[in-house]
C-alpha cells in the first residue's frame, strides 16, 4: 500500500518537474471537440475542422508552438481563467456577457445565422420546447422568445431530443445544422425565420492575456488579407457561407 | 488498422465492422477502460489508507487529532461528491501553484488574482505550460485518484471506525490481562478482528466507488462514458469514414455489461474473502463455520 501511494505521488511530482528546465512557449488550444464542422475528432480521435485548420495556420504565423486539448462545453470558460489551457477556439460566439469574463479577438468568422430544425416545418417555434446547448447564444435567445427552453451538454444531445421527439425543434448554429440537416435525407428540416445573433466567432482569451491577444489578432488580420480564411470558410462551410469582403 | 480498410465506404458486413471497431478513436475508447481499472486499482488502497489514517484519527486519545479525524470523516462524507470534485480539486491545483510561484518568482509584482483570473508565472505553473499533453493527462488523472481518496476514505474512516469497536470487548480485556499496552492490543487483537465487521460496509463502498468512475470526466479525464457518447452519437458522412445513425444505446449497453460484470467478479470475490476473514472468529457466521469443519 506504502509503495503504491508513493508512486501516486511520485508519478505526479517528477511528472511536473521534468521539463522544468526547457522554456519555450507552449499554447494550449481548449476546445470542445463535438461541433462539427467548426470542431470535431475525427475517426483517429484527434481534433479536427475548420478551427483545426484555422488555429494551425494561426500559430505558424504567430511562431507559437500549439497543443489541442479538449474540455467539456460547461465548464470551458472556468478552465480558460484558472489557466488549464491559453485559449478558446471552439466555435464561441463574442458576447457582452462573455466579453465581461474573458477577451475576444477579432472574430474568425463573420457573424452568421442561427436556425431552427425540426422533423416537420409547422413545428411551433415561438411556443413549444426548444432544444439548444446549454450556455450557448442559442440558448440565451430561446430562452428570451418565449418557448421552452430545453438545455443539453452537447450539440449531439440536441439533435437526438428532435429525432426521439422529446423536443419540437433544435435551433443552433446554421453551419453546424447543414450537414446534420442533410444527412437524415429528409427526416429533419429547416423552420422558421433565420436569427442574427453575436458578433461573429473570436479566440477567447484569459483578460491577462494582452500578449498573445495581440499575436493572435495580428495573425488573424494577415490570413483575412490573403484570403486565407475566406478559403477555408468555402471548404469547411459550403460556397454558401457568408466569407469577409 | 488492416490493410483493407483503405476505401471504408466500399466495405460492408463484418469488414466494415473490423474496421470501424479499430479506428483510433476506438482505440481510445478501449484504453478508456485501462484508465478507469487502473484508477481503481490505485484509488481502492489509497482510501483505505486514508479510511485507516482517519478512524485512528477519530479514536485516539489525543484530542486535537481526534477532533482532525472526527472532522474529516464528517465534513468530507456530508459534502456532496460533485461539489468536492469541483471545488477541491480546483482549490488544490491553484493552492500548489500558488505555493510554487512564492518560492520560484519572489520578483513577482502582479496580483495573483486578476478578477476572475488566475496568474501565477510561467515558471510555477503545475503541469508547466510547455509540457507535453501526457504529462497533463497524467496530471489530472493524479488529482482525480487523490480526489476520489479522500472522498471515500471518509466514508471508509467511518466503516473502520464502527468496525474497530464492534470487536468484542472480551477480547480487549484478555488483552490487557496479558499486559500488553494498547499500542499492542490495537495492532494484535483489535486489527486482525475488525476487518470482519468492517468488510460489509467496504464491500459496499468497493461497489459504489466502481459506479462513481465517470465522474472522472467533470476531472477532464477522458473516461469510458465520455468516449461511449462521444462514440455513440450519430455521425454525419461528411466529418467521418464510417458514418451511422444515433448509435448510443448500443454503446451505453455495452458499458452496462462491463460494470455489471465487474462488479459481479467483485462481489465473487469479495463473498471469498468474507470466508476466508470469518474463520476463526467469535461471530455467528465463524460459529457456523467451525461447525460444519
Amino acid at each position: 500500500m506504502k509503495t503504491i501511494l508513493l508512486s501516486t505521488a511520485v508519478l505526479a511530482f517528477s511528472a511536473t518537474f521534468a521539463l522544468a528546465e526547457s522554456h519555450a512557449q507552449t499554447v494550449r488550444l481548449g476546445t470542445e471537440g463535438a461541433y462539427p464542422p467548426y470542431n470535431f475528432l475525427n475517426d483517429d480521435g484527434e481534433v479536427d475542422g475548420y478551427e483545426r485548420e484555422i488555429g494551425d495556420e494561426l500559430c505558424k504565423r504567430a511562431e507559437l508552438t500549439c497543443e489541442w486539448v479538449t474540455n467539456e462545453w460547461d465548464s470551458i470558460i472556468p478552465n480558460l481563467t484558472s489557466g488549464n489551457y491559453d485559449a478558446i477556439i471552439a466555435g464561441m460566439s463574442i458576447t457582452a456577457e462573455r466579453e465581461e469574463v474573458i477577451d475576444f479577438t477579432q472574430n474568425y468568422i463573420p457573424p452568421a445565422s442561427s436556425s431552427y430544425a425540426a422533423l416537420s416545418e409547422d413545428a411551433d417555434i415561438t411556443g413549444g420546447v426548444i432544444a439548444a446547448q446549454t450556455g450557448t447564444i442559442q440558448a440565451g435567445h430561446v430562452a428570451q422568445s418565449g418557448a421552452t427552453l430545453l438545455e443539453f451538454a452537447t450539440y449531439d444531445d440536441t439533435i437526438a431530443a428532435v429525432t426521439s421527439g422529446e423536443a419540437d425543434a433544435v435551433f443552433a448554429d446554421k453551419d453546424a445544422l447543414i450537414p446534420t440537416v442533410e444527412a437524415s435525407s429528409g427526416e429533419m428540416v429547416f423552420t422558421g425565420e433565420d436569427v442574427q445573433l453575436g458578433g461573429g466567432i473570436g479566440i477567447g482569451l484569459r483578460k491577462s492575456d494582452t500578449e498573445l491577444k495581440d499575436k493572435f489578432d495580428a495573425a488573424i488580420t494577415s490570413m483575412k488579407a490573403d484570403g486565407t480564411i475566406n478559403a477555408a470558410i468555402v471548404k469547411w462551410f459550403g460556397p454558401d457561407a457568408v466569407v469577409y469582403e | 488498422m488492416f490493410e483493407y480498410c483503405v476505401d471504408p465506404p466500399s466495405l460492408e458486413g463484418l469488414a466494415w465492422l473490423s474496421c470501424y471497431l479499430t479506428t483510433g478513436k476506438h482505440m481510445a475508447f478501449y484504453s478508456a477502460f485501462g484508465t478507469v481499472l487502473l484508477l481503481l486499482a490505485i484509488t481502492a488502497p489509497a482510501a483505505l489508507a486514508f479510511g485507516f489514517g482517519g478512524a485512528m484519527a477519530a479514536r485516539t486519545r489525543i484530542a486535537p487529532l481526534r477532533w482532525l479525524g472526527k472532522g474529516y470523516i464528517a465534513v468530507v462524507r456530508g459534502v456532496p461528491d460533485i461539489a468536492f470534485f469541483l471545488f477541491f480539486v480546483i482549490a488544490l491545483d491553484q493552492g500548489l501553484e500558488y505555493l510554487r510561484h512564492k518560492v520560484k518568482c519572489p520578483d513577482w509584482q502582479e496580483p495573483i488574482r486578476q478578477g476572475s483570473d488566475f496568474i501565477v508565472c510561467q515558471a510555477a505553473k503545475i503541469p508547466l505550460g510547455n509540457s507535453p499533453q501526457w504529462v497533463h493527462e497524467v496530471y489530472g488523472f493524479s488529482l482525480a485518484v487523490l480526489t476520489f481518496a479522500i472522498v471515500f476514505g471518509a466514508f471508509a474512516a467511518n466503516v473502520l471506525y464502527g468496525a474497530m469497536r464492534a470487536v468484542p470487548r472480551g477480547q480487549i480485556e484478555t488483552a490487557e490481562a496479558y499486559g500488553m499496552t494498547p499500542r499492542q492490543t490495537f495492532w494484535r487483537i483489535t486489527v486482525p478482528q475488525m476487518w470482519v465487521f468492517a468488510l460489509p460496509g467496504l464491500s459496499n463502498l468497493w461497489m459504489v466507488l466502481i459506479k462513481a468512475t465517470p465522474l472522472l470526466f467533470l476531472l477532464g479525464v477522458e473516461d469510458i462514458v465520455y468516449w461511449a457518447r462521444d462514440l455513440g452519437s450519430a455521425k454525419t458522412p461528411r466529418f467521418t469514414e464510417y458514418p451511422h445513425g444515433d448509435w448510443r444505446i448500443y454503446y451505453f449497453l455495452v458499458l452496462l455489461v462491463f460494470y455489471l460484470a465487474f462488479t459481479r467478479v467483485s462481489e465473487v470475490v469479495l463473498d471469498r474473502l468474507m470466508a476466508r476473514l470469518t474463520r476463526g472468529q467469535a461471530t455467528t457466521a465463524g460459529e457456523a463455520q467451525r461447525k460444519t469443519a
